[in-house]
């Protein structure tokens, strides 16, 4: 044992030991440091005789209060439910006419459909539903398969190549890759692509090529894409007249489309939203697009 | 280093790497359609320079038998400059992940590149890499001073501290090419966790043989912090690390256990890698480095024990906070939670010990920043163990859990108390361990002081308000019942958030830059004239020596 000193400052004793020039003062604890422990230690054992605490074997104590966090839960949710079903049974049951024209319930739409959107499809349309590419715009004219509400409510339903058995196929075949053009028709059928949609109709295509193009066009392509080239809602194929593109209008990304081939694909959402949530979606889409610009 | 170790050591040493070298030669044989290849590589590398290393050496002169009088600092230097370099990597990994929350398309496309791959190199980097070997560095330190001996021999701190780093290296190389178990803190694979074992018995095995050897009749409190520190982490990684390689050639295994239990067993083992690598540990710096930079005795003995014990008990049952409200069973919840406010006690009992110590000293924290970054060290390890335990309360942790509050909280602790200590015993240890008058220039250490400060207020008040704000998007209900925001209107909604703790990341950072280059500048500095006085611990016969520093 060292000797015992006192420090000048504190007036506290040491404990005689020495560690290389550090010592240490003999110092009571403080009392509000004792007040503090057994504040929280009492604060301990209260929550423990009120709430699920203290294994038993395989069981545990109950707690008096008889709390217990699945039932809270389920509890929670069914209420929820409950207040949520004064107007979403009215989305099911109601024509949509009526709905849209019900600006209180158009309220609930918008706000609960807001939600729904961004968490389960703007990670592939857009936060403002504006898309991207290789994701459509679903707040245009510009509909693959149709702007009919059960168009779109089906097309939720059942996806697009998601292997729902009501899928839709969308299939644009590769011409290229799959050798059934070869480079020349596709450079020429892309030109004449391109054509439809330019200003000034001639693209950068010579006529001769534009007219090779063309004719590529109604041997391969117009059975999907229509003669005229407009699209058509049965095989989901796009416009090719107008300025909207799904991959992209320049050069490079249409004669891409055409060499590869593409199969966008939208995941059905039959079994993971209820038939409302659906319904709301689809409101929800009708309404985005008569109010953008 | 070659020329410290005696005959026999060398021919261990040898006979260690040339194991070494085998071991990843296999690996990267058995591994090679694996990244397993790869790290066998790494192992195979390492092994083969310190064999280079030691035939280098091998033919030096014995060091003498005086040199066997002085205390053994050469690894403790090494320590530091390595503890270093993993601080600035480790922290400029830590700020890009910080820009690419704020900018998330800036991956360049690459696996490497991805949020997921860089995060875990930032947090091993820092943890394991910088804080890890701060503690190796600073409790060889310790327990030669406090027990006035050298340290039990000359290979084993450097087998240590080596190996340490080669699990560190094997980790985060590993985690470039997409090798991790999904364990946040226990990432690298049964390999390197095979590997750590060894070398942390050894640590564990070195650090006792050096006790034993003690000079002074009692143990000081900084190495009973130490030794809870090497102790229980063992516990830890073994348990939490059971798992079952696909096979001897591939670098996945799977974990021994299953659902909620391998949640719990994860967050024992992640909560108490909290409590004992980034407390327990830090606490024996603090109990070492405060005192003595400010030359005051420790305020009370009495609390410094019910301080240890107390953290020692309740610590190894808060880990379930981390799974509240979870398929966790409530009544281990209540547990986690009551044993989490109780700890409150003795945390702020070995804060306010080590605050009160500095009573009849302010005058130095005000003019020397070097005690000031230990005494905000303290005052930051009083509030995150205050904000820990708050955030332990189930209600609370129903608005933080999952948000950036609990960011926050973790950097309060790993910038402000964590890396404050650190930098404060370096800059205590560097110009003593190097034999220097003064370090290089200390304008720049008040640089770095207010760099980091700036740096922590930035950031910790960034990442507290964009927690809330989170939390209370994502339970926000409209008039219709149902959630008003979506997750993504709420990651908008941190965007500038983001920003601003990525600003106090990089000034962080910059404070940390220009520590090094200070500890650098001092060691190429001359030594401090004549007056080099050579530790030495009391050898038999000899007067009781008190190492002055
Ligand atoms: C994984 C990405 C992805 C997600 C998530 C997704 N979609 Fe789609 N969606 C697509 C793609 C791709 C298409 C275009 C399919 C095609 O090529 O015909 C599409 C098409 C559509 C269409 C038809 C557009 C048209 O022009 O006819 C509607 C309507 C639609 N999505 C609504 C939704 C809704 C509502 C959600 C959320 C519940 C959603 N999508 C989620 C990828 C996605
Ligand atoms: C079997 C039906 C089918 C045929 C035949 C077909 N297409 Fe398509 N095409 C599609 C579908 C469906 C899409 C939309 C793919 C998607 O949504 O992923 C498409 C997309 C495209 C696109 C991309 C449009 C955009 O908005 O980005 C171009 C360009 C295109 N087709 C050109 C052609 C040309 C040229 C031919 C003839 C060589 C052709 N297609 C033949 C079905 C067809």
């Amino acid at each position: 044992m060292g000797v015992i000193e006192r420090d000048p400052h504190t007036g506290h004793g040491t404990t005689g030991h020495e560690w290389n020039g550090i010592k240490e003062l003999n110092t009571a604890v403080p009392w509000p440091i004792w007040a503090f422990l057994i504040a929280t230690v009492i604060f301990s054992v209260v929550w423990w005789i009120l709430m699920p605490a203290w294994p038993l074997g395989d069981t545990y104590t109950k707690g008096l209060l008889g709390a217990d966090v699945r039932q809270n839960v389920a509890t929670d949710l069914k209420s929820a439910e409950e207040k949520r079903s004064i107007w979403a049974s009215r989305i099911e049951k109601e024509e949509l006419s009526a709905i849209m024209s019900d600006s209180e319930l158009m309220q609930d739409i918008r706000e609960t459909g807001h939600a729904l959107f961004g968490d389960n499809c703007a990670a592939c349309h857009g936060a403002r539903a504006e898309g991207g590419p290789g994701y459509p715009k679903l707040t245009d004219s510009a509909w693959l398969w149709g702007q009919t509400p059960d168009a779109i409510f089906e097309t939720i339903r059942a996806g697009v190549n998601s292997g729902h058995p009501d899928s839709r196929f969308s299939q644009m075949p590769a011409w290229g890759r799959d050798q059934m053009l070869d480079r020349k028709a596709i450079i020429d059928v892309s030109a004449f692509v391109k054509s439809l949609s330019d200003a000034n109709k001639g693209g950068n295509g010579s006529p001769e090529q534009l007219a090779a193009g063309q004719k590529i066009f109604v041997d391969n392509c117009a059975s999907c894409h229509g003669s005229d080239a407009h699209g058509a809602h049965q095989t989901g194929a796009p416009d090719l007249t107008d300025n909207t593109w799904l991959y992209g209008g320049d050069a490079a990304s249409i004669y891409e489309s055409i060499y590869n081939g593409r199969q966008g694909h939208m995941p059905a959402w039959e079994s993971r939203l209820s038939n409302a949530d659906r319904k709301i979606l689809m409101i929800y889409l009708l309404d985005l697009g008569q109010n953008s610009p | 280093m070659i020329s410290t170790l005696t005959d026999t050591e060398r021919q261990i040493a040898l006979v260690i790497s040339g194991l070494l070298s085998l071991v990843g030669l296999v690996l990267s044989a058995a591994g090679r359609h694996d990244p397993l290849g790869a790290q066998g590589f790494i192992i195979l590398a390492f092994g083969l320079s310190g064999v280079f290393l030691v035939i280098s050496g091998f033919h030096l002169p014995e060091p003498t038998e005086k040199r066997f009088s002085h205390y053994y600092d050469e690894p403790i230097k090494a320590g530091i400059i390595i503890a270093m370099l993993w601080a600035i990597v480790a922290m400029f990994v830590g700020d890009w992940v910080a820009w690419l929350l704020a900018y998330p398309e800036m991956t360049f496309d690459a696996a490497w590149a991805s949020f997921g791959r860089l995060r875990p190199i930032h947090t091993t980097g820092i943890i394991f890499g910088f804080g890890g070997n701060a503690l190796i560095a600073t409790s060889f330190h310790v327990m030669q001073r406090t027990s006035r001996t050298r340290l039990a021999d000359q290979l084993s701190p450097w087998f240590v501290l080596g190996g340490y780093n080669l699990f560190c290296i094997l980790a985060v190389t590993g985690y470039l090419m997409g090798v991790t178990q999904s364990k946040e803190y226990a990432e690298p694979e049964w390999y390197a966790d095979i590997w750590l074992t060894i070398v942390w018995i050894a640590y564990f095995a070195l650090y006792l043989r050096t006790l034993a050897r003690r000079k002074e009749p009692h143990i000081y409190v900084s190495n009973w912090y130490y030794l809870a520190f090497v102790l229980v982490v063992a516990m830890l990684h073994i348990v939490n690390n059971l798992a079952m390689p696909v096979s001897l050639g591939s670098s996945k295994s799977y974990t021994v256990f299953a659902g909620v239990q391998d949640a719990m067993v994860q967050w024992w083992y992640g909560h108490n890698a909290v409590a004992f690598f980034l407390t327990s540990g830090f606490l024996g710096m603090l109990y070492y480095y405060l005192p003595k930079r400010a030359g005051r005795p420790i305020f009370s003995y009495r609390m410094s024990i019910i301080g240890f014990w107390g953290i020692t008990f309740f610590y190894v049952w808060v880990g379930s906070h981390h799974l509240h409200y979870t398929a966790l069973p409530q009544w281990v919840q209540t547990l986690g939670m009551t044993f989490s406010v109780m700890l409150l006690v003795p945390s702020w009992i070995a804060a306010a010990n080590a605050l009160l110590t500095l009573n009849g000293a302010w005058h130095k924290v005000r003019d020397d920043a070097t005690l000031r970054f230990m005494m905000v060290a303290a005052l930051f390890y009083g509030l995150a163990t205050f904000e820990g335990s708050f955030l332990a309360i189930r209600p609370v942790n129903s608005l933080s859990h999952y948000t950036d509050w609990t960011v926050a909280h973790v950097h309060a602790g790993t910038l402000g108390w964590n890396s404050m200590i650190i930098f404060g015993a370096f800059y205590y240890l560097v110009p003593q361990l190097w034999k220097r008058e003064r370090i290089y220039s200390p304008v720049l250490v008040e640089v770095h002081f207010w760099l980091a400060i700036a740096g922590i207020f930035i950031y910790v008040f960034a990442m507290w308000n964009s927690g809330v704000i989170q939390g209370l998007m994502w339970r926000t209900y409209n008039n219709s019942g149902t959630l008003a925001y979506s997750f993504i209107d709420s990651l908008n909604a941190m965007h500038p958030y983001y920003i601003a703790r990525a600003t106090g990341g990089l000034l962080f950072l910059m404070g940390a830059v220009i520590g090094f280059y200070n500890i650098c500048m001092t060691i190429r500095s001359s030594p401090a004239a004549a007056k080099t006085r050579n530790e030495q611990p009391a050898t038999i016969g000899q007067s009781r020596l008190r190492p002055g520093e």
